[in-house]
């Protein structure tokens, strides 16, 4: 792939093909197949090549999120609702309660926040199959602003009976997903980012949503991640192993229902740090203090997130650097947590 | 449960048709009565304004089988103004979808039935409802599924005259139209009350036909009330598939057949107590006016 039709992809897995929105985190290096939000549509279509099942339904971002990929190739099963995304998230359900599995996806400020009441209503209440793809979560657009963020999703989605909420950390991540959501039952929000994550599994993983994935061993501490931040947290990992510091990294990539047995047994080291690009209220550290506190388990946590404010203007990158959410900022939360616990 | 001929208004059969969805519609009503007591409070008058329109869906339009609830080729009702599950109950308990003894514990601790409608407890109910707006997009789901399906039910759905305040039933009505899902058939009750007051006072909802025609949709009008002039205009409706989907707009009284309740706005949610329970229990068996 030359640079030309390299930046094409990357433009076109980006909300509005701004060259601003590129970052340090990114790189040309990325291949499609590594790059979720590039699958997303891809893999339904392969899906939906032997499942009849399959819908897939949008809201005017055919292209932001690759639901074109499945539109080419199954164009009487896609349907694009314009901007509308209520009917996008209701019509799903009333495919889903007529025999065909619905994904409707859009970003994750428009489907989780704007659709919250559709989601719990029409998706969840009555248990039909749809799955609510939220892509370009977090603070992942940017200098788009926080209309465009959605750091409260995971908070608002998992206080929601019976809906499976997701967070893929990577392209095969989101593979493994979409596979176990033919027979998942009831509803399920997925959570992606902006679809130009790194890679954290070098092949499709065998995932069992509920159940973490130790993606790193270590001693030291355990450092529970979720979607887009599993990658910095294992480069984060690295950098602590040359100071002579074991990490545990975990794949928290079910946010509800949350892995308790995972959840103890990082306790065990003595000391938790949750990671998540999420607003540090009701995400994945609160669903981790819950269940700590539930079980009485007195020790040390960190949530470590976005804190409770609107993030400034900047791109991603800087956003992350800024807000300590990428690796070094992350190595430097971990150091200076361990360090509390030992002068304690 | 649809005929395979259109009974004229001239035969006895269809004098006997009309006969008997009327009897049935005041059993809506009789029921509604009789459950709100149960319940402590019902909605009343926003059933009371569709029991023609129930009943006429059930007992002569709707293709279903109520032995069998699930049946991929049924057509679909989505009771959009989900208030009125109140009289849709003891419909679907008379069509033999469950034992009419259950509903002597409607809205009681545990009940399959409150005052809005649960899919996942009673059989028949299409969708849960309650939360208005919802509805018209959860046909035009079910309405693309027949499409993807090749399927050729129809989806019909009971909205509120009030509810068409809600936005989402114009992102619905704008997608049905530029999918063209004929199959789609949305009733309006236009019982001319919401629970403040006139929706003309409250927020104007008019000219509903002409705003659903610049939509895309085919729109008809008819006494929502008047059984025979239902049947006919129900009857009417292009067979489903390709083609601009349909709007009746049925013209009704809020709270029709008991006259204190009739475009009374102090009856939207309501119990009667005592003599008065009795009262209008005889005001109805007598017959709607």
């Amino acid at each position: 792939m030359n640079s030309t039709q390299d930046q094409a992809e990357i433009f076109r897995g980006t909300a509005e093909g701004q060259t601003t929105l590129r970052d340090d985190r990114s790189t040309d290096r990325i291949s499609a197949a590594a790059i979720p939000a590039f699958v997303f549509g891809e893999e339904l279509a392969d899906l939906a090549d032997d499942d009849p099942r399959i819908v897939v339904l949008t809201a005017d971002l055919a292209g932001a999120n690759r639901s074109s990929d499945f539109a080419a190739r199954h164009p009487a099963r896609f349907f694009n609702l314009g901007i509308a995304e209520k009917n996008m998230i209701t019509t799903a359900a009333g495919l889903a309660a007529s025999g065909q599995i619905a994904y409707a996806a859009t970003f994750a400020s428009f489907c989780a926040l704007l659709g919250a009441e559709q989601i719990r209503t029409d998706c969840a209440y009555p248990g039909v199959p749809v799955r609510i793809v939220g892509s370009h979560a977090g603070m992942s657009m940017g200098f788009y602003g926080s209309s465009h963020h959605a750091l409260e999703d995971l908070g608002m989605m998992r206080t929601i009976a019976d809906l499976t909420v997701v967070c893929p950390a990577d392209a095969n991540a989101l593979r493994a997903v979409l596979r176990l959501s033919l027979s998942h039952p009831g509803a399920m929000y997925i959570r992606l980012g902006r679809g130009r994550d790194p890679q954290v599994y070098d092949t499709v993983p065998d995932l069992e949503l509920g159940r973490a994935t130790r993606v790193r061993e270590g001693d030291d501490v355990a450092v529970l991640a979720t979607g887009t931040e599993v990658h910095p947290a294992l480069e984060a990992a690295d950098l602590l192993a040359r100071k002579g510091i074991s990490v545990r990294v975990v794949d928290v990539h079910t946010i509800s229902p949350i892995d308790v047995a995972e959840v103890l047994a990082a306790a065990e080291l003595g000391q938790v740090i949750t990671v998540e690009e999420h607003n540090v209220t009701g995400g994945l550290g609160s669903a981790v203090a819950e269940v700590l506190a539930d079980r009485g388990v007195g020790v040390p946590l960190l949530r470590h997130g976005v804190p409770d404010t609107y993030v400034l203007i900047g791109p991603p990158g800087a956003l992350y650097a800024h807000y300590r959410l990428d690796a070094p900022g992350i190595a430097g939360v971990v150091e200076q947590a361990l360090a509390s616990r030992s002068s304690r | 449960m649809t005929t395979t001929e259109p009974l004229t208004r001239a035969t006895p059969a269809r004098a006997a048709l009309e006969a008997r969805i009327r009897d049935r519609a005041r059993f809506v009503r009789l029921e509604t009565v009789r459950l709100s007591r149960i319940a402590g409070a019902g909605h009343y008058t926003s059933t009371f304004s569709c029991a023609e329109l129930l009943a006429t869906l059930y007992y002569s339009q709707l293709r279903i089988r109520p032995g069998e609830p699930q049946w991929p080729g049924r057509d679909r009702f989505v009771l959009s103004k989900g208030h009125a599950a109140i009289g849709l109950y003891p419909v679907l308990a008379d069509l033999g979808y469950f034992d009419p003894a259950l509903l002597d514990d409607y809205t009681r601790l545990g009940s399959p039935f409150g005052d809005h409608p649960d899919m996942r407890k009673v059989p028949g109910i299409d969708f849960s409802s309650g939360s208005l707006g919802h509805g018209l997009s959860i046909g035009l789901g079910m309405a693309l599924a027949a499409r993807v399906q090749e399927r050729d039910y129809r989806t019909y759905v009971l909205l509120g005259d009030g509810e068409l305040c809600e936005g989402q039933v114009w992102e619905a009505a704008m997608a049905a139209a530029h999918y063209a899902v004929g199959g789609l058939v949305a009733v309006v009750d236009r019982n001319q009350l919401c629970i403040d007051g006139f929706t003309d006072d409250v927020m104007a909802v008019e000219p509903i036909e002409e705003r659903f025609a610049a939509f895309g949709w085919q729109t008809r009008r008819v006494d929502g009330h008047d059984v025979g002039a239902l049947l006919d205009v129900l009857g009417s409706l292009p067979p489903a598939g390709r083609g601009r989907p349909q709007l009746v707009v049925a013209d009704t009284v809020k709270g029709k057949g008991v006259a204190r309740m009739e475009l009374s706005t102090a009856w939207h949610v309501g119990n009667l107590a005592g003599d008065d329970y009795d009262d209008v229990v005889a005001e109805l068996e007598s017959g709607v006016r």
